[in-house]
């Protein structure tokens, strides 16, 4: 029942979330920019542009310009993050063969990721509470999301210190939903929880300010190549107007 | 509000002690919420193609607007689902470090918008609108949107410390946009461009009187220097077309500016002209974020380049026009096949000034500005939305190049408030109208904050701009920060005080054996003319 109940919800979230965003990434590349607005200084050629994008994803440099604590905070998070979630392929791949090798590597930095994560997140939240400033301009949802996040990785370290869960089996419903096979999910508190919510963080993503992520590639002020009295720029829609 | 009750008694804090020109405010919720600049009359909107007044069904073709611009404008769809709320950009607007108001920091602004766009665009902001912060748009909302739209003068600084490049400017033109399509427009604003469409320029300034006053510009030069310079209008076959503010013909300093392009152009013996049709650099179709008005004021250019047969055109010194210029101007009115391929289109007239000094084609005795202890100001749309030269920040280098080269007394302001994060006169983006002094003068509070420091440290006495807008926002809110209004000087006005020129008449014949040091008769008082504003 149980195994049931979280399959469907793995392929409802999984659809939602590959589909969501792939929906959303059609709709900003089919949005025209009709105009050079890119923040100048900027990159004269296409690769500096990806230099730019790239110094923006990796190193957080605008944020670095901008404010040091949410810079230390943000970055904490995110790089926590992507080492977490890439030690997680372990639950979905043949760890032994040859593509998949380098997960192995990972696995002892995935437990200081998971604590860089929870504090950067904490990091966020507390400033969220009480920083009058971004107290102001913050909704309901944007505290929620936070509270959420910490709880997967609490619950996700839980996992690792306080109740150990059948790990094994975990990888055996999960690779199993891959090729339609139906495998019991154990029935432990923390791990029903850890996947719950991330089920509803992948369900929510594309309707989010998580589409920051896709977002910021497309940011007409980050990704336009300084070049306007070289190279005519026009938009379809401005093209029509001079018809 | 009458002006009296809008200008506001900010004291001017001593010099004694180094203050932070970016100190955070206190919040002052709701400070500046009834600031409500006049708004256009029916003759004023219909000129440029919009509704004379409200339209009864104003809610429905706000949202139907909105809904256009998200098809067209990648950045407006992009900005509005991206922020995340981090809170980096909040302290660093200047009218918000100026006012203390929370609506005008960058995301709380742009929220004003975003809020609507969440309740009818987005699946969150339809079903669960409290959750995620969206809301109707209601008769208050809008009036909220006009009075804090027009409290943004879109000079990008929040862009430059978003981690997205989240650019409150494209919000703020977006919003007065869909507020003019339903027939809420700024007076300031929209009465100015229909002016551009009557007489040709901002200031309404009809031919004849441009070309008295041009004939007038002739005869102070040829006292200034014995020479005969001529300022041509309408000169069909000139290689140049010079396309500058209005404001250069009619305000100090900027009309000590426009003299010095003129001394530029004689010597290098260039063949210039001036066009009555384009007698306007400036182009507030942006800062109403309209692509068509844009448009149609920057044709008007391309209209001039056609008809006189030139071969390049030059722009003057004024910000936003330099954005339009060089952002914007091939995309509206291009292509230029028809120019020069050897020259840029277009050019800036820092850019053809710095051009011949590097080539060591014009001559200066430095001591002449030894007067002036100078900085330069950055004007925001040259800084975060230009370039000038081939390298990323020419637009920084050649200005101060260019006054390291005619003065002797140099010294820039503190790092985090120039360059790209220089801090906004106050005054652009459509704000510089007497309904928001109020405004502008604490908006300008960051950079006159930075300016005392630096009289300070170095006993700065005067700060150059290349921005007609900054340097009329200047000259009237410098005497509330302990300045003198003729503190604020044009680039080119250095330019004029210390080039030399060839056969340049010498008025101290006596003792003075060396003919090059030429020393410029002190010229009779001017009559006062009028501000730009």
């Amino acid at each position: 029942m149980l195994t049931t109940i979280y399959a469907i919800l793995f392929y409802v979230a999984t659809l939602t979330f590959v589909g969501g965003i792939a929906l959303r990434i059609k709709q900003y590349w089919s949005i025209p920019a009709p105009l050079k607005i890119a923040t100048t200084p900027a990159p004269t050629t296409k690769r500096g542009v990806w230099f730019r994008m790239f110094k923006e994803v990796a190193l957080f440099e605008s944020l670095f310009k901008s404010n040091k604590w949410i810079w230390v905070f943000g970055m904490l998070f995110h790089a926590g993050l992507a080492l977490v979630v890439l030690r997680h392929f372990r639950y979905f791949t043949d760890t032994t063969s040859l593509i998949w090798v380098w997960v192995n590597w990972i696995q002892p930095f995935g437990i200081y990721a998971g604590f860089a994560m929870l504090a950067g997140l904490g990091g966020l939240f507390v400033r969220r509470i009480v920083v009058a400033r971004v107290r102001y301009i913050s909704a309901p949802s944007d505290y929620l999301m936070l509270l959420m996040l910490i709880l997967i990785g609490v619950s996700g370290l839980m996992m690792k210190f306080v109740s150990h869960t059948d790990i094994i089996a975990v990888k055996q419903f999960f690779r199993g939903l891959m090729v339609f096979e139906f495998h019991p999910l154990p029935a432990d508190i923390p791990l029903l929880v850890h996947l719950t919510l991330v089920a509803i963080l992948m369900i929510i993503f594309p309707f989010s300010k998580l589409l920051h992520a896709p977002g910021v590639f497309f940011s007409p002020s980050r990704n336009m190549v300084d070049n306007p009295r070289e190279k005519r720029h026009i938009a379809a829609w401005a093209a029509d107007l001079e018809k | 509000m009458s002006e009296q009750e809008n200008i506001a008694t900010t004291s001017a804090p001593t010099v004694e002690d180094y203050l932070n020109p970016l100190a955070r405010p206190e919040l002052k919720p709701d400070s500046m919420k009834d600031l409500h600049s006049f708004e256009a009359s029916e003759t004023h909107q219909e000129k440029l193609g919009f509704p004379g007044e409200l339209v009864d069904d104003w809610h429905d073709v706000a949202i139907a607007k909105m809904g256009d611009l998200l098809t067209k404008y990648r950045g407006f769809r992009v900005y509005l689902d991206s922020c995340v709320k981090c809170g980096a950009c909040t302290d660093k607007c200047h009218y918000f470090l100026g006012t203390g108001d929370p609506k005008n920091m960058p995301v709380a602004r742009q929220d004003l918008l975003r809020s609507v766009y969440r309740r009818y665009f987005t699946t969150g902001g339809k079903y669960f609108p409290k959750l995620v912060g969206a809301r109707d748009l209601t008769e208050d909302v809008l009036g909220e949107w006009y009075n804090y739209f027009h409290q943004c003068s879109q000079c990008r600084r929040c862009s430059v410390y978003c981690p997205y490049g989240i650019d409150t400017a494209e919000i703020s033109m977006a919003a007065r946009e869909i507020m003019d399509t339903v027939g809420k427009g700024q007076k300031y604003c929209n009465e100015i461009i229909g002016k551009v469409y009557d007489v040709g320029n901002n200031l309404g300034f009809p031919t004849p009187a441009l070309k008295a006053t041009l004939e007038s510009f002739e005869e102070d030069l040829e006292d200034e220097t014995g020479l005969e310079i001529k300022l041509p209008l309408d000169k069909k076959g000139a290689d140049i077309l010079l396309v500058t503010p209005s404001a250069d013909f009619v305000a100090e300093p900027h009309i000590d500016g426009f003299l010095g392009y003129a001394k530029v152009f004689h010597a290098a013996g260039a063949n210039w002209t001036l066009s009555s049709v384009a007698s306007e650099a400036a182009n507030f179709g942006m800062f109403i974020g309209s692509y068509e008005n844009m448009r149609k004021v920057s044709l008007r250019i391309r209209e001039a380049a056609l008809e006189l047969g030139v071969k390049r055109i030059v722009f003057g010194e004024c910000g936003h026009a330099w954005r339009v210029a060089y952002s914007f101007l091939n995309t509206l009115a291009g292509p230029f096949d028809f120019l020069d391929p050897r020259y840029p289109v277009p050019q800036h007239i820092c850019e053809y000034t710095w051009d011949l000094i590097q080539k060591g084609e014009l001559k200066f005795d430095k001591s002449r500005n030894d007067e002036y202890r100078l900085t330069y100001h950055d004007s925001c749309n040259v800084a975060r939305a230009t370039r000038m030269g081939d390298t990323p920040g020419g637009q920084f280098e050649i200005p101060r190049n260019i006054l390291k080269a005619t003065c002797n007394y140099y010294f820039d302001m503190e790092e985090d408030t120039i360059k790209e994060a220089t801090v906004c006169c106050g005054g652009g983006g459509g704000l510089l109208t007497d309904d928001l002094m109020d405004l502008r003068v604490k908006g300008a509070s960051p950079r006159m904050t930075a300016l005392q420091n630096v009289r300070k440290e170095h006993g700065v006495t005067h700060m150059a701009a290349i921005c007609a807008i900054c340097k009329s926002q200047f000259a009237k809110v410098m005497p509330k920060y302990d300045f003198e209004m003729d503190n604020i000087l044009s680039v080119h006005q250095m330019v004029s005080n210390a080039i030399l020129l060839e056969g340049a008449k010498d008025p101290d014949d006596d003792d003075d054996d060396d003919d090059d040091d030429w020393i410029p008769p002190t010229p009779p008082p001017r009559p006062p003319r009028g501000s730009a504003a």
